[in-house]
């Protein structure tokens, strides 16, 4: 439970802090420079974008789960909440609800369910991880009674929202949906950094017994996270759907350990209190980066993406180990 | 004590037994064919012996106060390395290159238990992080061994540790039973189970007390893997193939889960064999019914998710405190508990 935050000050960025950070800022250019002296399209600002399209509602999930984490929480319902809203939306839209109500109706219930495990984590003081392996069970049981089947969206409003690009200067698209994430990483960045529920949520991954004693709302805030997280999976699911137009209820199969290693490759310390969530959008992009990597090199195994995306998970957990124990 | 906490996970699998007697009375009928016995009960215990490895494992780990993510790994990974192996043998069918295949498997799935142990006791890494990363990579190294195809093979040395019988019984049961035994034997009838409760009730107080930490939890993960490579070996012989992709997918949610049903907690500090075995079999049971009902097989999800629920609230000093403390007034409302079950839905 120590935080990086004690480290000795040695001002800027040479701060112990930013160190994970700066190293997965580095990892990305190298990859990144690697694919574009070895590949010349790599180096595409349209191939650029393309991992921003592929990987929205990644950015959105792994920004929920950066709040879990940063209390010292994990989460792991995000990919079969993502699952279920996929299948929520197809099926609402099949019983004839008008889609804006359908998108109302997902994200609620994405929101009441992280409601319900946050409130069953902080209340009956049951660990995370076997409260959101259940919630996992419970999200994917529920999407597969739902339908087993993959259920293509002709909803008109869906429809369009997946067709239509957003026209960038120099001939370049992104999709609705990296609007949409771009936004909701700015809203969560500035609750996360400027806000009172910003500051409680470091303070109780720093340390929950200190958050405690200084009389911060470290109950709200507990089970906040997780319905914060249960909302941006939602919202996830919600981008899935605009991506693949389908309801599937074996989507997102795994997806939970893209986000969490995304959260880490960021430089945010998995026992809470330290990082930053503009660290989660690099680890997202790292992974991005090394998907379109292996495809260009066109072996196409998605298994090296798997044992590089493990070894990375590996290099950046005792790189941060090694910055904790420098701080204590 | 420990018949005591024996007590409700053998209560529930006698009562699904009882459902399932009202449900299809055929369960319970035995056959003896060319003298091996079959039947729905057989083929459950037939079945359930990887998950009771997995979890035997586990339970170990769990007793720590650890976890371990990577089984399911694990077992595709002992999977595709025995079948790739067995598949360039110019004779399949021979003896002595199933048994090397067999080697180079577990010996392979114990350097991963070894890495997962380093990882946990000597960087001090939180246990769930260092098994996620074998967790994440591990599939990969699994499908990276298969070429990302499914290996089949055709031995018949090899069939037998899945589908083969001794003594009349399928041979998974008895390997799975043997395993059992033997680990009860060295842990409770030596100072070893009492150690590793101790690093698992408080670390702190037993490193105070002399007890070798490192050693202890290194040796646990070691175990966990070479459990779940036997595990990955069964599988794989029961189908004579090895999917990277699949093989062993979910195992470690259900080896947790059995261990959390058969009464170990999942804080660490004591352990129960016995309930882990009778847990592992709750499951399997659990996963048959659903199959014999005629439930669409998606519901077992479902019911586990409500099962993993009430065995946490139960097992939670919070949730208990919370019910003593409603029951003290007047009126005391049974409803409310199973209410509060229902509100993680």
């Amino acid at each position: 439970m120590s935080t990086v935050t004690a480290t000795p000050v040695r001002g800027g960025w040479r701060q112990a802090r930013y160190l994970p950070i700066a190293a997965s800022l580095a990892l990305l250019i190298i990859a990144y420079g690697f694919g574009a002296t070895r590949y010349p399209a790599f180096g595409d600002g349209q191939v650029v974008l393309n991992i921003l399209i592929d990987n929205a509602f990644l950015l959105v999930v792994a920004a929920g789960m950066t709040f879990v984490i940063l209390t010292g929480g994990i989460d792991l319902s995000v990919g079969s909440v993502v699952a279920l809203s996929t299948v929520l939306c197809a099926e609402l839209l099949a019983a004839g609800l008008p889609a804006p109500v359908v998108m109302v109706a997902v994200l609620a219930a994405g929101a009441v369910l992280g409601l319900g495990m946050g409130s069953i984590i902080h209340y009956f003081e049951i660990q995370p991880f076997i409260v959101t392996l259940a919630g996992m069970f419970l999200a994917r049981g529920i999407s597969y009674t739902l339908s087993t089947e993959s259920v293509s969206l002709e909803d008109p409003l869906f429809v369009t929202i997946a067709q239509t690009p957003v026209e960038l200067p120099g001939g370049l698209r992104v999709s609705v949906s990296v609007l949409i994430a771009v936004a909701v990483l700015l809203v969560a960045g500035y609750v996360l950094h400027y806000t009172r529920l910003g500051r409680t949520v470091y303070a109780i991954g720093g340390s929950n017994r200190s958050a405690l004693l200084m009389g911060l709302p470290v109950a709200r805030t507990r089970v906040g996270v997780y319905t914060i997280s249960g909302f941006c999976s939602a919202l996830g699911g919600i981008l899935l759907t605009f991506y693949t137009l389908s309801g599937n209820s074996s989507h997102a199969v795994g997806m939970e350990l893209d986000a969490i290693a995304a959260v880490v490759i960021g430089g945010t310390i998995l026992t809470g209190g330290s990082g930053y969530l503009a660290g989660t959008v690099l680890g997202v992009l790292v992974l991005g980066v090394i998907q379109t990597l292996i495809t260009f090199e066109g072996t196409l195994s998605s298994w090296w993406t798997k044992i590089v995306i493990g070894a990375l998970l590996l290099v950046f957990i005792l790189l941060q180990r090694l910055i904790v124990g420098r701080a204590r | 004590m420990s018949r005591y906490r024996l007590f409700w996970p053998a209560a529930a699998l006698v009562a699904l037994l009882l459902v399932n007697l009202v449900l299809s009375p055929s369960f319970f009928s035995i056959q003896v064919r060319d003298g091996h016995l079959y039947g729905t009960l057989i083929d459950i215990l037939r079945f359930g012996a990887p998950l009771i490895l997995v979890a035997l494992g586990m339970t170990l780990v769990v007793a720590t106060g650890g976890i371990d993510l990577s089984v399911g790994s694990v077992v595709a990974i002992g999977a595709a390395i025995a079948c790739a192996q067995i598949s360039a043998l110019p004779d399949q069918n021979s003896v002595g290159g199933v048994f090397g295949a067999f080697g180079i498997a577990l010996a392979l799935c114990l350097v991963l238990g070894l890495c997962n142990g380093f990882l946990v006791s000597v960087i001090g890494i939180q246990p769930i992080i260092a098994t996620l990363i074998l967790m994440v990579a591990g599939r990969g190294l699994a499908q990276l061994v298969t070429g990302g195809q499914i290996i089949t093979v055709d031995s018949d040395p090899f069939r037998v540790l899945g589908g083969g019988y001794w003594f009349g019984l399928p041979a998974p049961i008895l390997v799975a039973l043997g395993v059992v035994a033997a680990t009860a034997l060295v842990v409770r009838r030596s100072a070893l189970g009492l150690l590793v409760e101790s690093v698992g009730g408080n670390p702190e107080a037993s490193r105070l007390a002399g007890v070798r930490a490192r050693g202890l939890l290194t040796l646990v993960y070691v175990f966990c893997g070479l459990c779940a490579g036997l595990a990955g070996l069964m599988v794989s012989s029961n189908v004579s193939s090895a999917d990277g992709n699949n093989a062993g997918l979910w195992i470690e949610l259900d080896a947790i889960l059995a261990v959390v049903i058969g009464g170990t907690l999942l804080s660490g500090g004591r352990f129960s064999l016995g309930g882990t075995v009778l847990g592992a079999l709750l499951i399997q049971t659990l996963s048959t019914t659903v199959y014999t009902v005629g439930v669409p097989p998606e519901s077992t999800l479902l019911v586990k998710a409500l099962v993993v629920t009430v065995v946490c609230l139960v097992q939670s000093p919070a949730f208990r405190a919370r019910l003593r403390r409603r029951r003290k007034p007047p009126a005391p409302a049974p409803a409310e508990p199973a209410a509060k079950v229902e509100v993680p839905a």
